[in-house]
Order: structure tokens, then C-alpha cells, then sequence
């Protein structure tokens, strides 16, 4: 079992770097166009942004799937996110603009979208830097509020996207679309955490059916919740026990 | 004197290229055998013209690095047919820039349709090269072939109440998707200059460049250029130019008037709302040619700086 699940790491760790050899392969071979910095460029955003938006998908397929253990997953792929965004900014300041702080200094301040793209690396980074089981320890509540912020960095990311292109939108829509149903996923938990929260406690006759069918369904997921905690802390203790018993 | 027809050709009736360059043949038959002489023969009459000989144009850019005609030739902005800057190259090819005729008319003493080829047997071309600066913040050289704006404006006798001049391009739906879907600017596309800034010796029409006819791409047969502006400015593929007595609609003014304005003249120091005009990069270089400062005027400032005297460049951007 463990084998396996690492022989799954390794593929979706050499399937994630694959866009980076690719580019790698263009630069060599001459293959970027007639403005190779340029094409690095957007081509290394790009693939930050699509980095960013798996990582946002992996919650709702695990609400949908039932699918346990994507945990692992999203935070691989964040960090691909980040490392995208590192080469993306790096490229920026040293091929683009190699290193003339002068130049990057106005180009920064006149360029409105460059602000967003900002907002979204320093999140990014943030997120990055925290994200290890010794940060998640450390930070404990504050860790998923602090989290929380990758929506941010997602309507920035977009934004950014959008604020430096010349009139035409059609090709970016795709990626706002996307967006724009991956937050809405969870503006819609949100809203029915609230509303079973309001069920909870009865103020009013009139809910009587209504109330039943959805304290129901509320029941099976504190029953669903019970049995996987259940679970989890059974196959501590076994971790636990396996641990000790190979020292 | 140019020969006048007072038709607009629709592009539906043009003639098939190989019919008509078979035409050309007999007439060149006929004229060689009637020894008439070289009357109806045009630059466009021969399939290899030498144009690499042609004089320079006194111009203080003639020693500038010029940029591989590769890249030029296929990284281009012509959203009639894609908004993206390679696709263009194949798709322009369905284009039929031959016969081609401009429509001159508005503010003259002698308007009329012209024939490109009549056009042409009255000017002389030079070489142009030219810094040509794209308000997306690249930048390139290019060895245009051309004839000043000026020299076929002067032929047809500007009104004293002409003092703008309007471009419109081709519309031409059944070879440019964009235009066949309505998508994004009003189309055809307009240009327009000050008429001064239209008469100015830096401002051509370029027909051709790196010695070779003008790519389809590019903007062939004739487009504008005008070194010291933006790159949109220079308008391709002109159908009709008419002089003006206010100002005219220009196509990406009115599609963003806070992002483009009707003078667009390079500036470093007026940033485009969302991103800085400060530097740009030159295409042909390699990964560690660093960015170039842009120049004010495009660094044409030395003689085109006086068109705006006491005008605030923020204001009239």
C-alpha cells in the first residue's frame, strides 16, 4: 500500500516538472518565437496559474469522490504553484529586466497589473513557507485562516491575468470560468454550513419536513465525520504501535 | 499625372491573380511587339524586382541594427484575422492585394480612385529604417521601401481646409474572421494624423521591406508608417485615405479612449493605464540583450518634437 502511494507521488512529481523540461526543450531548441523572453514569460505564469487552480480542485473532488487522503496532493501542487511563480518572477527581474532595479522600479510602479501579480506571489510564498507538518503544528488555528488566503491570491492571479491584456478576453475566459466554479464551490458550502448551523436550533413550526430531511442528512455526515475520525484515530494508535515496534 | 477611374472595386470582382498576372503577360506581348515602350508596366509587373539597390532615405536611424526580416515577417499584430501574432502570417495569404486601388478623397482639389500601380509609377521609392516601437512594449527595426505620405498628398492638391487625414483599411469579411465576427473593434480599421503630422518627411507609405514586396502580414500592398507613434498608428493594407476638416474617428481610441489616445506618440514618461511604457524589448536579440530605454518620439524627437510645441504630452497622449 505504501509502496504504491509513493509510486503515484513520484509519477505526479515527474508529470508536474514536465512543463518545466518542455520549456527547457523550447529554449534550446530555439522554439519560443520572435520574443523568447516574452514567451518564457507568460509561459511560466501560466503554468503558476494552472498549478494554482488543481490545487483549488482537489477539495471539491474529494467532497464529490469521497476520495480520502488528497491532502498530500493539494499541498504538492501548491508548492508546484509557488515554484512556477518563483521562476515566473525570477524570469522578470533577470532575463527581463537583468537585474536594472531603476527600470524594474518604474516598470513596477506604472504597471497596475503588476500590483496583483505581487499580492498573489507574497500570499503564495506565505502559504509555501508554512505549509509543512511542523508549520501546521506551530501555527495550529491560524494555519487554515492564514490558508484561507489562497482565495485571494486566486481572484489576484486572475485579475492579473486580465489587467495586462490589450481588449480581446476570449482566450483568458476559460481560466476566469474555471475560477470563478471553483470558488463558487465554496461560497456554496459556506452558505449551506450557514444554513445547517440556523437548523440547528429551532426558532420557528413551519420548517417541520423541510428541517427533518436536512437534520437527516446532518446526522449522516456527524455519523460519516464519527466513523473517519474513528478510523484515523485507530490507525494512529497502529502507527503508533508499528513505530515502536521497529525500534 | 495619375490616370483616375471613378469606381470602387468591391473585392468580389477582383481578378483572379494568375488571370490577371496572364493579362499582364499579353499586354507586355503586345506593348513589346507594338514597341509602345514600358507605359503600363509596374513595379508590381515584375515577379523579382531589385530593390536592394534602392537609395537610402536621409534619415538619422539608416544605421541602426536591423532587426532578422524572420522576425519581423511573422510576429505580427493583425487582428482582422487573429488576435495572435503568428497565426497571421498563413492567414493573410488569403488576402488579394493585387490589383489594388486607394480611394483619395475629402479636403482635395483632385479626388478619384487610384490605381496602386499609377500610384507607384509617380513616386520613388527609398529605403526607410525605421525604429518601429509597439504599444505592447517590444520593439524592432525594420528597412521599409516606400515613398513619403507627403509626395502623393501633394499630387492630389490638399484644400487649405484640410487638416486631418483619415485611413481606413480593407474590409474584406470572407478572408478576415475577425471582421466576419464582429469580434472586438469596429471594423474596418481607421487610422488618422494631424495634417501636419502627415505631411512630415519621416511620415511613408511603405510598399515594400528588406528589398522584397511588402508580406502580406506585414500590410501589403501599401501600409503606413510613421516612426515616432505607436505601432498601431501605422495602419495596413489602405483602401482610402481622406483629408479631413476635424478631427477623425480613429479605430482603438474609440474602442478605449483612456488607453489610446488619437496621438499615441511614444513616450516614456506616459504610462498606459495598466502597464509602464518606460522600456521596451527588442525582438532579435538574444536572453541576456537587456531591455532598451525607450526614447521619447521614439528617438525621433530631434524632428518631430516641434509638431507639439506647447502641448501638454500627458493631455494629448
Amino acid at each position: 500500500m505504501f509502496f504504491r502511494l509513493n509510486n503515484v507521488w513520484l509519477i505526479i512529481n515527474f508529470a508536474c516538472l514536465i512543463p518545466l523540461l518542455a520549456l527547457i526543450f523550447d529554449i534550446n531548441f530555439n522554439r519560443l518565437g520572435a520574443d523568447p523572453v516574452q514567451a518564457m514569460h507568460i509561459r511560466l505564469g501560466d503554468w503558476s496559474m494552472r498549478f494554482l487552480w488543481l490545487t483549488l480542485v482537489i477539495t471539491p473532488v474529494q467532497t464529490f469522490t469521497k476520495w480520502q487522503r488528497m491532502a498530500v496532493y493539494r499541498q504538492m501542487l501548491g508548492l508546484y504553484a509557488f515554484f512556477y511563480a518563483s521562476l515566473h518572477v525570477m524570469t522578470y527581474l533577470s532575463v527581463d529586466h537583468g537585474f536594472m532595479w531603476q527600470l524594474i522600479g518604474i516598470d513596477i510602479l506604472e504597471s497596475s497589473y503588476i500590483w496583483f501579480g505581487l499580492i498573489a506571489y507574497f500570499i503564495i510564498l506565505l502559504l509555501a513557507v508554512s505549509s509543512p507538518k511542523s508549520g501546521k503544528k506551530r501555527m495550529g488555528k491560524n494555519w487554515k485562516k492564514l490558508h484561507q488566503f489562497i482565495y485571494i491570491a486566486a481572484i489576484a492571479v486572475i485579475i492579473h491575468y486580465y489587467w495586462q491584456l490589450k481588449g480581446n478576453l476570449a482566450e483568458p475566459l476559460f481560466y476566469l470560468i474555471i475560477i470563478i466554479l471553483l470558488l463558487g464551490f465554496r461560497i456554496a458550502v459556506w452558505f449551506k454550513n450557514r444554513q445547517f448551523n440556523k437548523m440547528m436550533i429551532p426558532t420557528t413550526k413551519r420548517v417541520s419536513v423541510a428541517s427533518i430531511k436536512q437534520v437527516s442528512i446532518f446526522d449522516q455526515t456527524v455519523e460519516l465525520s464519527a466513523t473517519t475520525l474513528k478510523e484515523s484515530i485507530i490507525q494512529k494508535i497502529l502507527g503508533y504501535y508499528e513505530c515502536r515496534n521497529k525500534k | 499625372m495619375i490616370i483616375k477611374s471613378n469606381k470602387i472595386i468591391p473585392a468580389s470582382e477582383i481578378t483572379d491573380p494568375l488571370i490577371f498576372k496572364n493579362r499582364r503577360q499579353i499586354i507586355k506581348a503586345m506593348a513589346g511587339s507594338l514597341l509602345i515602350g514600358s507605359g503600363i508596366s509596374s513595379v508590381f509587373a515584375n515577379d523579382k524586382i531589385d530593390w536592394i539597390k534602392l537609395p537610402k532615405a536621409n534619415v538619422l536611424t539608416n544605421s541602426l541594427p536591423v532587426t532578422p526580416a524572420e522576425i519581423v515577417k511573422n510576429y505580427t499584430n493583425y487582428y482582422e484575422f487573429t488576435f495572435n501574432k503568428t497565426d497571421t502570417t498563413s492567414l493573410a495569404q488569403n488576402l488579394r492585394t493585387d490589383p489594388w486601388s486607394v480611394e483619395i478623397s475629402g479636403e482635395v482639389e483632385t479626388p478619384g480612385v487610384y490605381y496602386l500601380e499609377d500610384i507607384l509609377s509617380h513616386q520613388s521609392l527609398q529605403e526607410y529604417i525605421y525604429r518601429f516601437r509597439c504599444v505592447e512594449a517590444w520593439s524592432m527595426v525594420v528597412p521599409w521601401i516606400g515613398f513619403p505620405l507627403s509626395a502623393l498628398l501633394k499630387t492630389v492638391k490638399p484644400l487649405s481646409s484640410a487638416r486631418f487625414v483619415q485611413f481606413t483599411s480593407i474590409y474584406s469579411p470572407q478572408v478576415m474572421p475577425n471582421q466576419r465576427d464582429n469580434a472586438m473593434l469596429d471594423w474596418p480599421y481607421q487610422e488618422g494624423l494631424r495634417i501636419d503630422e502627415a505631411m512630415h518627411p519621416l511620415t511613408i507609405l511603405a510598399v515594400g521591406m528588406y528589398g522584397e514586396t511588402m508580406p502580406k502580414q506585414n500590410g501589403a500592398p501599401l501600409r503606413l508608417v510613421v516612426p515616432w507613434k505607436y505601432g498601431f498608428k501605422s495602419i495596413k493594407a489602405i483602401v482610402k485615405i481622406e483629408l479631413l476638416k476635424k478631427p477623425p474617428v480613429t479605430t482603438w481610441n474609440k474602442f478605449a479612449p483612456n488607453d489610446y489616445g488619437f496621438y499615441s506618440n511614444v513616450n516614456p514618461t506616459v504610462a498606459h493605464p495598466r502597464w509602464s511604457q518606460n522600456s521596451e524589448r527588442q525582438l532579435g536579440g538574444s536572453f541576456f540583450t537587456p531591455r532598451r530605454q525607450t526614447e521619447l518620439f521614439n528617438g525621433y524627437a530631434h524632428q518631430v518634437a516641434s509638431l507639439y510645441n506647447d502641448m501638454d504630452l500627458r493631455h494629448f497622449f
